[in-house]
């Protein structure tokens, strides 16, 4: 199971926080997790794959190529403004 | 060599974190405290206040690890940073960064530190409230490149 969560504008353009996926795939990383959303979402494409899009895995900041395991939390967000 | 890190809807009291930085301290000749504050004018718009999101599981470790990094590069005893989140208004906090030393140097260039490293990698998001005569919109702040410079000339 992975947990995939949302923040700010991102959150506001899906219109969804939180999204639980009960059965990913074996040896995901987090670029076949965005592109496992894009497909479910195609309306989430230009948001998801945005250049300025950060992701961030079980709360450290992730690179495309980390790989993910079951329990993971990912989440993607805008560049960050506070301060 | 204590860090406290706060975040929180609630206002804070910069005389109670001054004593906390203070108290029963005598190792440190020096204190250096930033408060941030809601300004009633932002990109050339004007504001009436603004609504601070967060990630409230990675806020915490990134400003955590945000001290360990200034500890690493400074001679520092204490060291207190407040987050509030939710809604705020015109002149009310919204950040605190204090932190002690031996000598000024070093909590002049930390608390500067920790500032600039908060500003470009905490989980934080502003949404401001601007006011056009009698209509009123809610925008997401852009970052700002100027951020990113200044927090890169750390490294």
């Amino acid at each position: 199971m992975l947990t995939v969560l949302f923040f700010a504008q991102l959150r506001e353009r899906l219109g969804t926080d939180k999204l639980i996926i009960e059965t990913p795939a074996e040896s995901w990383t987090v670029a076949d997790l965005t592109k496992h959303l894009v497909d479910q979402y195609p309306e989430w494409q230009k948001s998801l794959l945005a250049s300025n899009v950060i992701t961030a895995v079980n709360q450290q900041v992730a690179d495309k190529a980390q790989a993910l395991k079951s329990g993971d939390e990912i989440a993607y967000f805008p560049p960050v403004t506070g301060g | 060599m204590d860090t406290f890190i706060r975040v929180s809807a609630e206002d804070f009291s910069i005389a109670d974190e001054v004593d906390k930085l203070t108290n029963a301290n005598v190792d440190d000749g020096a204190m250096v405290t930033f408060t941030g504050r809601v300004r009633k004018r932002n990109d050339g718009h004007d504001v009436t206040g603004l609504f601070l999101e967060h990630y409230p599981a990675m806020t915490n470790k990134l400003l955590a690890d945000i001290c360990q990094q200034a500890r690493a590069k400074w001679q520092l005893n204490r060291i207190v940073v407040i987050h509030r989140v939710g809604q705020l208004y015109l002149g009310d906090n919204i950040v605190f960064v204090g932190v002690t030393s031996e000598h000024r140097g070093d909590a002049f260039a930390a608390a500067e530190f920790i500032m600039d490293y908060l500003k470009v990698s905490a989980p934080f998001w502003k949404k401001e409230t601007r006011v056009n005569g009698n209509s009123s919109t809610d925008k997401w702040v852009e970052a700002k490149a100027s951020d990113q410079e200044k927090a890169g000339h750390w490294s």
